[in-house]
C-alpha cells in the first residue's frame, strides 16, 4: 500500500464546523445520499448525488467504481456522506466506499434537515465534476455473506449483532444474535453517540475487545451499516457487515430464533 | 435542591419541583449486573437489588426487565415526558405503558441495558427506585386533586412529601412485602379503601378552629384475595399524618408475616390480628412514634401554590375545522375543574400504551396548553391534562387528532383496564391486555361511549387471579385462566360483577367462567338484558349492584338468573367448528397456559 507512509486517522463521523472549513477549503468531496428531488431542491454546496437506490441497483464493485470516478473521487480524496434518515443511508453509501478500498470516508455527525435548521449554508448549485482513477483494493475482511456467518455465528468469539426495533427482533431473528437496535446509538442531535457514553453502553452489553463483530438488519444493510460506524467510532477493530441482512437469511431458509410464549406485539401501541 | 431553595427559587412551572434521582444508581446497577452475569451475586439476592431499583422480570426470559418508573402522585413534566419517548425507542419497544398506579413502563428491556434508562431517568429527575420489591411503592394522588368541585382541600403535596419521606428511607427498604399508599380528591375518585393506607383529605371545624386533616383507611387492598380496608379514626389531624404512617409502617415491618409469601401483604395481618386490635395497636404505636420522634422528623409539605399561568402561544389561526368527533370527545374525555373556565382532559388511551412519537409530542402539547404545565398520570392507564382553558378545548382536540390521541372514551365505560396479561408478564395466564384493547375499539365502534346510562361503569381484565387489573373492583371484571375441552385447552375468563371503589366500596361477587373469545358477546348482552329491564333513570352499575345484593325484581334477580341467561354463550364450541376459540388473542396458535415464576413477593 503507497500510501501507508501518510496514514491519517479517519474520524467515523465529521463534525459540522470541520465540514463547513473544509467546503472552503475544497479539501472534501460531500456525497448527498438523498433522493435526487430532495437533493435538487436544496444540498449542502458543493455536494454531489448519488442516491442510495441508484447505488443499490447494482453495487458490484465495477459499478461502484465506475460511480465514484464520475464523482472525482480519486484514491486520496476525502469523503463526507450525510442523508436525511438519521445517519443510516449514508453509512451504507460510506461502507461500500471502504469496500472497494476508500478509506478516507466519513459521516456528517447530523442529518441534513439539522443542517437547515441550524440556518447553515445550502444551494441548488449542481458542482462540476472531473473524473478520476481510483483503484480498487477490495475489502473482504468488513463484509459478512451468508455462508460466512452460517459458520461464524456459532463461534463462540463472534458477537452477533441485531439492528432492527426491538420487537422485530423478539418476532425472529439470527439465532444467537443480540438485540442492538438503531435508535440506541444516537442522540436527538447526532446520528452518533459521543464516543464515551457508546462505549459505556457497549461495555455494559459486552460488546467490546477483540471479538469479532458482525451486524445486520432488514434488508439491505442500513441500519446495520450505522451500526458498523457506531461500533467503529469507539474503536472496535474488527466488524463486519452482514449487508443483505435479514431479508436474504429469511429467504435462503436458514434457521431462524424468536422469543417464545409471549404477545409482547400486543403491548405497542403503534 | 433542597426543598427551601424550591421554595424561594422562581419557579419555571414547567420544570419538575422535585428531583427524585440518584445518579449513582444508575452506575451502581450496571456493576451489579455485571458481577451478577459472572456469577459473583447469587440469584436471589440480584433480584431483591434488581427489584428495588424497579426493574421487573419478564415473560420466559431471564435477558430482560421492565422498568417501572414512578411518578409520584402522578405529576410528570414535558422535559420528562420526552425523556421517556426518547428511552423507549432506545431500549424499549417504542411504547410506553402506564399503569393502574400511575407509573409509567417500559417493557423488553434488555437487562444490560437497565443502568442506561436510570441515568436518563436521573437526566430529568425521575426515579424507578422502590417501584417494585418489598417498599413503599409508588405514592398515589388522584388525577383530580386540586381541582376536584368535591374536594376539600388539595392533597397533592402531602402525597409528595409522602413519597420523599419513604424513598429510600432506611425504614422502608426490607418490608414483609410491598406497601402502597393512596391520596385522593374525594370519595368518588379515589380507590382509598383498596389500598395499604388510603387517604381522603377532610376539613374540621372545632369551634371555630378550622383544621385539615385525612380520613385514612388501613388494611384493604385487591389480590388473590381481597380486602376492604377500615377507617382508623374519624379524623386525623394533618400532623398527624407522618405519625401515622411511620406507626403503620413499622407495625408491618415488625409484624407482617415474611414467610408466607402468599400471605404477606398487610391486610392479611389486620385480617388475621382482628381490626379492632389492629387499629390500638396503630394507636398506641403512633403514641410512641409522636414521643419519640425527633422534631426534625416531621413532613415536609410544600404549600407552595402551583403557578397557573396561561402559557405564551404561538398563534394558530390556520383555520381548525372542529371535526364531528370534538362533541363526542368533549362529552366523553373532559371535566369541569373547581377553577372557573378550566377543564380537564383526560386522554383515551388502549389498555395503558402509547407510542414515543406521541409521548414526544404530548410534550409540546402539555407546555401549550395547561397552564400548571405539567400532566398527571391516572388511576385507570390515562394521562391527564389539567388546567386547559375553556376556549382553547378546540384547538387542544385537534392537536390531540393530529397525533391519534383523541380518541373518545376515557371517563366512559369504554376505558377498559388491561393488566400486561402475557405481553410481558410471568405470571399471567391470558392476553388481558388485548382483551382490554378489543373492548375498547368493539365499545368506540357501537359508540356506547355515547350512553349516559354505561358512564359510570367499569370493566377490567386481569389476566390471572392477582389483581393487576384491579378486576374486583370493576362493575364487570375478569381475571384470566385456562378453561379446558376434553384435551384441547382454551383461554377462559373468571367474571364478576358489581365491584365498586366509591364509598360504598365492595368486591365484585362472581358470576361466571367466559371464554376468552366470547367475553365481547357476553358484555354485550349484559348491556341489552340492561336494556330491557332498566328502570328510568337507571345506570347499568345501579342494576348491577341490584342484582349483586339481591334488590331486583324484574327477570334477573340474582346473580344465579344472570348466570343463566349467559349459560349459551359460554358452551365451548367443537375445535372444528370454530377453531379460533382455542387460541387466545394475539396468537394463531392453540392456547396453552403457561407461566413463569412471579417475583412480585421476591
Amino acid at each position: 500500500m503507497c500510501s501507508l507512509s501518510r496514514e491519517k486517522i479517519i474520524k467515523t463521523t465529521t463534525d459540522i464546523d470541520s465540514l463547513r472549513s473544509e467546503i472552503r477549503d475544497k479539501s472534501v468531496r460531500v456525497i448527498d445520499v438523498r433522493r435526487e428531488d430532495d437533493y435538487k431542491q436544496s444540498h449542502i454546496p458543493n455536494a454531489v448525488n448519488l442516491p442510495l437506490a441508484n447505488l443499490l441497483s447494482d453495487d458490484s464493485p465495477e459499478r461502484v467504481l465506475k460511480l465514484i470516478n464520475t464523482m472525482g473521487i480519486d484514491d486520496e480524496t476525502h469523503v463526507v456522506v450525510y442523508d436525511d434518515t438519521f445517519g443510516a443511508l449514508a453509512s451504507r453509501v460510506a461502507w461500500t466506499l471502504e469496500y472497494l478500498g476508500h478509506n478516507d470516508v466519513s459521516l456528517l455527525e447530523t442529518t441534513f434537515s439539522k443542517w437547515k435548521s441550524l440556518g447553515l449554508e445550502n444551494d441548488r448549485n449542481i458542482p462540476d465534476m472531473r473524473s478520476s482513477n481510483h483503484s480498487i483494493h477490495l475489502r473482504p475482511e468488513i463484509m459478512a455473506t451468508s455462508e460466512y456467518l452460517e459458520i461464524a455465528k456459532d463461534k463462540p468469539e463472534v458477537i452477533l449483532i441485531d439492528n432492527r426495533e426491538r420487537l422485530n427482533y423478539l418476532e425472529q431473528h439470527i439465532p444467537g444474535a443480540i438485540s442492538l437496535p438503531y435508535r440506541t446509538l444516537a442522540t436527538p442531535e447526532k446520528i452518533l453517540r459521543p464516543k464515551e457514553e457508546m462505549k459505556r453502553l457497549l461495555d455494559n452489553r459486552g460488546i467490546s475487545g477483540n471479538s469479532e463483530i458482525i451486524t445486520y438488519c432488514g434488508s439491505v444493510g442500513t441500519l446495520s451499516g450505522l451500526a458498523y460506524y457506531a461500533l467503529k467510532s469507539v474503536g472496535l477493530p474488527n466488524v463486519k457487515l452482514y449487508v443483505k441482512s435479514f431479508k436474504e437469511w429469511k429467504g435462503l431458509e436458514k434457521p431462524v430464533a424468536k422469543q417464545e410464549d409471549a404477545n409482547y406485539w400486543d403491548l405497542s401501541a403503534e | 435542591m433542597t426543598i427551601s431553595e424550591v421554595k424561594h427559587s422562581h419557579r419555571d412551572s414547567s420544570k419538575p419541583k422535585i428531583n427524585w434521582a440518584r445518579f449513582e444508581e444508575s452506575e451502581d446497577f450496571a456493576n451489579t449486573v455485571k458481577l451478577y452475569r459472572q456469577g459473583k451475586y447469587d440469584e436471589d439476592s440480584f433480584r431483591r437489588y434488581r427489584l428495588q431499583h424497579g426493574a421487573y422480570g419478564t415473560r420466559m426470559t431471564n435477558d430482560y426487565a421492565m422498568v417501572r418508573i414512578k411518578i409520584p402522585a402522578g405529576e410528570i413534566y414535558p422535559n420528562q415526558l420526552e425523556k421517556i419517548a426518547q428511552l423507549s425507542e432506545q431500549f424499549s419497544i417504542g411504547s410506553a405503558h402506564v399503569s393502574t398506579r400511575e407509573n409509567i413502563q417500559l417493557h423488553w428491556v434488555i437487562l444490560e441495558d437497565v443502568s442506561e434508562i436510570l441515568r436518563g431517568l436521573a437526566e430529568v429527575g425521575l426515579t424507578s427506585r422502590e417501584a417494585c420489591g418489598n417498599s413503599v411503592r409508588n405514592v398515589m394522588c388522584s388525577p383530580l386533586s386540586g381541582v376536584c368541585p368535591d374536594e376539600q382541600f388539595d392533597s397533592t403535596p402531602y402525597a409528595l412529601a409522602t413519597a420523599r419521606f419513604f424513598l429510600r428511607n432506611p425504614m422502608a427498604q426490607n418490608l414483609p412485602r410491598k406497601f402502597k399508599f393512596n391520596f385522593t380528591c374525594c370519595e368518588h375518585h379515589g380507590m382509598v379503601r383498596m389500598v395499604d393506607v388510603g387517604l381522603i383529605p377532610q376539613i374540621r371545624d372545632l369551634n371555630g378552629n378550622i383544621q385539615k386533616g385525612f380520613r385514612v383507611f388501613l388494611g384493604g387492598g385487591l389480590g388473590n384475595k381481597s380486602y376492604v380496608g377500615y377507617q382508623l379514626e374519624e379524623f386525623t389531624p394533618e400532623e398527624d399524618l407522618l405519625y401515622t404512617s411511620i406507626a403503620v409502617v413499622r407495625i408491618f415491618d415488625r409484624l407482617g408475616d415474611r414467610k408466607n409469601m402468599a400471605r404477606n401483604r398487610m391486610r392479611y395481618l389486620v385480617n388475621d390480628m382482628g381490626w379492632e386490635k389492629f387499629q390500638n395497636l396503630v394507636l398506641k404505636e403512633r403514641a410512641i412514634v409522636r414521643a419519640t420522634q425527633s422534631v426534625v422528623t416531621r413532613l415536609d409539605v410544600d404549600h407552595t401554590p402551583n403557578e397557573i399561568k396561561n402559557p405564551v402561544r404561538i398563534s394558530d389561526e390556520s383555520g381548525n375545522p372542529i371535526s364531528d368527533g370534538y362533541s363526542r370527545w368533549l362529552k366523553n374525555n373532559t371535566l369541569k375543574q373547581k377553577q372557573s373556565q378550566y377543564y380537564s382532559v383526560f386522554l383515551t388511551l388502549e389498555s395503558g400504551d402509547v407510542t414515543s412519537s406521541q409521548l414526544t409530542s404530548l410534550a409540546t402539547i402539555v407546555r401549550e396548553f395547561s397552564s400548571e404545565g405539567h400532566a398527571r398520570t391516572g388511576f385507570v392507564q390515562n394521562i391527564a391534562l389539567r388546567y386547559v382553558h375553556e376556549d382553547d378545548l378546540p384547538r387542544l382536540y385537534s392537536k390531540l387528532l393530529a397525533i391519534g390521541l383523541a380518541k373518545s372514551g376515557a371517563l366512559t365505560m369504554a376505558a377498559a383496564v388491561g393488566c400486561s396479561g402475557t405481553t410481558s408478564c410471568n405470571l399471567a395466564l391470558t392476553n388481558s391486555h388485548r382483551l382490554a384493547k378489543e373492548i375498547q375499539r368493539k365499545f368506540l365502534e357501537l359508540k356506547l361511549d355515547q350512553d349516559d346510562d354505561l358512564r359510570d361503569s367499569t370493566i377490567k381484565i386481569s389476566g390471572c387471579p392477582n389483581s393487576c387489573a384491579q378486576h374486583g373492583i370493576a362493575t364487570i371484571g375478569f381475571f384470566g385462566g385456562g378453561g379446558r375441552v376434553g384435551r384441547e385447552m382454551f383461554p377462559n375468563y373468571q367474571m364478576s360483577l358489581g365491584g365498586r371503589s366509591d364509598g360504598e366500596t365492595m368486591l365484585g361477587a362472581t358470576c361466571h367462567r367466559i371464554p376468552a373469545k366470547r367475553v365481547i358477546p357476553v358484555i354485550l348482552k349484559i348491556i341489552e338484558l340492561f336494556k330491557k329491564n332498566k328502570k328510568p333513570n337507571d345506570t347499568l352499575q345501579d342494576w348491577i349492584h341490584r342484582i349483586v345484593n339481591g334488590k331486583e325484581d324484574s327477570e334477573i334477580k340474582s346473580v344465579l338468573d344472570m348466570r343463566k341467561v349467559l349459560d349459551p354463550l359460554t358452551i365451548p364450541p367443537t375445535k372444528e367448528e370454530d377453531p379460533d376459540f382455542y387460541s387466545d388473542y394475539g396468537s394463531d396458535s392453540s392456547y396453552h397456559t403457561k407461566t413463569g415464576k412471579g417475583e412480585c413477593a421476591a
